[in-house]
């Protein structure tokens, strides 16, 4: 058989990689994965994305596309034959757009901003942030699924993979700081979706374990913690 | 047939605001236009965009659709002539790859270049000066004496409208925050399009006049570093 068409480039820790993952998933789409390793850049992903260097990179017919959601956008497009990832009507398509893009722009800060917080007043603003998220994210939610289990309804879709990537990190982040951030009192529709986001087949291969993730993330602010100042 | 309402609420020097206007200019697409006021916002910004109360905002029969580049690629799905993106999907990609990378690293960074000064601006246009070598060598590749515009053989595109505001804003905010990123020799292929890209006639009338748009962001700028020595 001929060398794969379809290639991504990307590593299994990375949420904006599982998008793309489950996208393709979703199509049903037969690729090959290229695990870039840690602190290294492959030949292949510097020639791919030269503007940003970053995974994930889709290549496909030897053309690549860079940049998570262009990537899934990309893929629900390529394969229109396939079961549809954005909404068919263009006004519920530019409602997924913008909460993706709240998601990406607003609300992932706030779970990285945790992550990098120093001092307990530093980390429970950071930590209310994502909670204030989660209760506008949880009314999007509301409107958004109309009674269904996913933000795309009766399956997953565009706005459910935007968020649905980040819970791995989000439970590393509870776990890590002995907190509930999704908390099922609050926020009952996200609770709901987001374990049957993870059970999900185009899903549950993709979605790394959370001790394995845990274990990742000390390893990784390990090495950010011993690595020199970088020079500029 | 059901006539279509649609209202544009903006703000005369939102660059946000122009782009959606030249989108609906290039599909002739009728609208009214409301001008808020940033210190009396209306209520119908207010609960048409309760999760960022800005401008633009557009509303479709009454349905706000909110965020400039949302509000392009929906204008562009809902009304099917003259296409914004290119059909295919691999062009679409592209298109919308740049749009994003001006949006990061352009857009942003001239905001943030407006309302800072010393070492926070010296970075900030550093960061945008190396922005600008990216773009204009896409410029290169792609733009040439048969191909004007990053739309390609269409004449104007997305990247197009979404790269626009820089012809009308950049100088003024380079005035107001005392730097310089432009540069004709620099970037020749960028200085071309852009003296091509304020001939098109939808484009030429919505030019404003700098003296206007200066003594405005100056205010801004102003109001930013007030608030920013108080802290």
């Amino acid at each position: 058989m001929a060398e794969s068409e379809i290639k991504l480039l990307g590593a299994w820790p990375s949420p904006f990689v599982m998008r793309a993952r489950i996208a393709l998933n979703i199509k049903s789409i037969d690729y090959e994965f290229h695990q870039e390793k840690l602190g290294s850049k492959s030949q292949l992903l510097l020639e791919s994305n030269p503007v940003y260097k970053k995974i994930p990179v889709l290549i496909h017919d030897q053309k690549p596309i860079c940049e998570s959601l262009i990537i899934v956008q990309y893929v629900d497009e390529a394969w229109s034959s396939g079961p549809s990832i954005l909404p068919s009507d263009p006004y519920d398509r530019a409602i997924a757009r913008f909460w993706a893009a709240y998601i990406d722009d607003k609300w992932f800060p706030s779970l990285s901003g945790l992550a990098k917080a120093q001092g307990e007043e530093a980390k429970k603003a950071a930590m209310d942030q994502v909670r204030e998220g989660f209760l506008l994210l949880e009314e999007a939610f509301g409107k958004c699924s109309k009674g269904k289990d996913f933000f795309g309804g009766d399956r997953i879709g565009y706005l459910d993979i935007a968020l649905g990537c980040f819970l791995g990190w989000l439970r590393v982040s509870e776990k890590m700081n002995g907190v509930k951030l999704l908390d099922a009192a609050k926020t009952p529709g996200l609770a709901g979706w987001a374990d049957k986001f993870c059970g999900d087949d185009a899903v549950k291969d993709v979605m790394p374990e959370t001790d394995k993730l845990t274990e990742f993330a000390k390893i990784l602010f390990q090495a950010k913690a011993n690595a020199p100042p970088p020079a500029n | 047939m059901q006539e279509e309402q649609v209202k544009l609420l903006g703000l005369w020097f939102s660059p946000f605001v122009r782009r959606v206007e030249w989108a609906l200019k290039f599909k002739g697409i009728e609208y009214e236009y409301v001008e808020e006021d940033l210190t009396n916002k209306s209520s119908l910004l207010l609960t048409s965009n309760p999760v960022h109360k800005k401008v633009p905002v557009l509303l479709h029969n009454g349905n706000p659709i909110v965020e400039s580049l949302v509000i392009i690629e929906y204008i562009d799905e809902n009304w099917k002539q003259n296409p914004i993106l290119p059909q295919d999907p691999h062009e679409r990609a592209k298109a919308r790859f740049w749009a994003n990378f001006i949006e990061q690293k352009i857009t942003e960074a001239m905001r943030t270049a407006l309302v800072t000064q010393g070492e926070q601006q010296e970075k900030v246009v550093k960061e945008l000066k190396e922005a600008m070598e990216v773009l204009e060598g896409e410029a290169a590749a792609k733009l040439n004496d048969k191909t004007l515009f990053f739309g390609g053989k269409n004449g104007l595109g997305y990247v197009d409208i979404v790269l626009g505001w820089i012809c009308n804003w950049v100088e003024v905010i380079e005035e107001v925050g005392g730097f310089k990123v432009l540069d004709p020799q620099k970037q020749p292929h960028i200085h071309k399009w852009m003296a091509n890209f304020v001939e098109v006639p939808l484009i030429k009338p919505t030019l404003l006049p700098k003296e206007k748009m200066v003594v405005c962001f100056q205010m801004v700028r102003q109001a930013h570093l007030g608030l920013a020595a108080k802290k």
